[in-house]
């Protein structure tokens, strides 16, 4: 299949592991992403304009640039993700609203019918390419390596897309079938804080040491994550959380595409596993020297 | 709370303005008006990760919007610490839509200048709109450059180490980049605007009847479908 790629502003370069990881892993299940030529920032959290038609009309070019190609969005940013989707869901919801959108739309000479489809690189894994199709692919067997699998918040929410909003498991399922181990993590869906490390450090940082304390309590190896800004707050600031409550955490994030790229037997240079800050791990590196 | 003394049966100018302004954010939001079924079960605050920072919480929200106290919702730093995880929505058990709610809140805020208990937040909004206006990708090094440069300088020197270590392992991008359709993106954003102007009312008139849930059942959004 045939995918209209949305990278989203993170995965360009501060993210690029996800990036790289998720290219690679559609590549080796066969399966080709087209980068939307000339995409723009999705606008994020949409309150930041106090102007609902400006919000819309920002994230719904890029819908209307992927309906041009005739493709489905892989949008592999959660917070992308649910702001792309909501977008179509609003606009279908509301027919004032989308000619609103068109109307603004026109000035760059583009037009939207409502068509295309947001999806995530998770629920194209999991429901197009398959779990069992991904397990005849495994060559690096995972061996028992204990995963704890978090979703976060907007992949699943606020709408009920293609997982549980409040037990999600395609991950785990993922990951089982590639050998590893999925530990008890019942925070998988609790919030990092997103942009609320900048706004409210000390708050987030809470939220932060929260969820490494459920995961390292549990025994896990590493933490998996689908989404940038939890990477970033639990990569990035581990130092700080560990400096501010007087922890010693030092346990690796991976983004799952990278965990499912070793178990893929793809090279780790493709995967991006050399832009992480945090030790690997032994179980980690010898499975990826195998 | 605000401390000031109600009056039964009377509302101040201040207060119909806001409700005023939130019912009309409130119209945009598909569902939205199923503000009107909260029973006050407090799920919502008990499934915020954050409701222990706040000094009101969700529920309270609700009631005080109920009861008339639209000014002390305002400056509250509750609407401004949710990180729009959406765990009140999906576990509300009559449909609301918290969330959006929250967002409705802070737009209200956003117009009537509310801003003094998170200053902050209104900057990196503002920063990151301006970001995306000036680009049409966001840059993270502009975007958290100009934030501690303009919330605290002193700030932006701890982040040496992380920026070296984003340098060290390629994930610093030092210059920003405008896309191709960057004028074409303008000329949308300046259109969307216009046509948002279209939805403000000129003059807000004072009316009694903003008050209460009969306001929103007053709007006829029950045709609208929504989940």
């Amino acid at each position: 299949m045939k995918y209209a790629y949305y990278p989203g502003c993170s995965l360009e370069k501060t993210q690029r592991g996800y990036d790289e990881s998720v290219k690679a892993v559609f590549r080796e299940l066969g399966q080709e992403l087209i980068e939307i030529d000339d995409w723009n920032c999705c606008g994020a959290t949409m309150y930041m304009s106090i102007q609902e038609t400006v919000a819309l009309a920002v994230s719904a070019r890029n819908l209307a640039l992927a309906e041009k190609m005739g493709m489905d969005i892989v949008a592999p940013c959660s917070s992308c993700y649910t702001v792309l989707f909501k977008t179509n869901r609003i606009l279908n919801q509301i027919p004032e609203m989308f000619a609103d959108v068109n109307e603004a739309l026109a000035e760059g000479s583009l037009n939207y019918s409502g068509k295309t489809k947001v999806r995530h690189p998770l629920d194209i894994l999991a429901n197009d390419v398959g779990i069992d199709t991904i397990q005849k692919k495994v060559k690096r067997n995972l061996n028992g390596l204990k995963i704890a699998p978090y979703y976060g918040c907007q992949i699943v929410r606020p709408d009920k897309t293609f997982d549980d909003r409040e037990d999600p498991i395609l991950m785990d399922r993922l990951f089982r079938r590639c050998g590893g181990e999925i530990v008890y993590f019942p925070m998988k869906v609790r919030c990092c804080g997103g942009m609320l490390m900048t706004t409210f450090e000390d708050t987030a940082l809470k939220l932060n040491r929260d969820l490494l304390e459920c995961a390292t309590v549990h025994g896990a190896d590493v933490i998996v994550t689908t989404c940038p800004l939890c990477h970033m707050n639990l990569e990035a600031y581990q130092d700080k959380i560990n400096r501010t409550f007087n922890t010693n955490f030092s346990i690796p994030i991976l983004y799952f595409t990278q965990l499912l790229g070793i178990a893929l037997g793809i090279n780790d240079k493709t995967i991006g596993l050399d832009s992480g800050f945090i030790p690997l791990g032994n179980k980690i590196t010898s499975l990826v020297e195998k | 709370m605000s401390g000031s003394l109600r009056i039964p049966f009377f509302m101040s100018r201040t207060e119909a303005e806001l409700r005023q302004i939130f019912l009309e954010q409130v119209k945009q939001i598909p569902a939205g008006e199923k503000i009107k079924r909260c029973i006050q079960c407090g799920t919502c605050t008990g499934s915020c990760p954050v409701s222990y920072a706040m000094d009101i919480s969700p529920r309270e929200l609700i009631a005080l919007f109920r009861a008339g106290e639209m000014e002390t919702i305002m400056n509250s730093r509750t609407i401004w610490i949710c990180a729009s995880c959406y765990a009140c929505t999906t576990r509300c058990p009559v449909g609301i839509k918290i969330t959006d709610i929250i967002y409705a809140l802070k737009r209200t805020a956003i117009e009537k200048k509310y801003l003094s208990e998170a200053p902050q937040v209104q900057t990196l909004a503002k920063l990151f709109v301006e970001n995306l206006m000036a680009y049409g990708r966001l840059h993270e090094g502009t975007l958290i450059r100009k934030y501690y440069t303009k919330t605290g300088i002193t700030k932006l020197f701890g982040f040496i180490p992380l920026a070296k270590k984003m340098w060290q392992t390629k994930r610093l991008a030092p210059f920003p980049k405008k896309i191709k359709g960057h004028e074409a993106l303008s000329r949308i954003i300046k259109k969307a605007q216009e046509i948002d102007m279209r939805h403000v009312p000129e003059s807000l008139e004072y009316s009694p009847e903003y008050v209460g849930y009969k306001a929103v059942g007053d709007m006829k959004l029950e045709q609208r479908k929504g989940n």
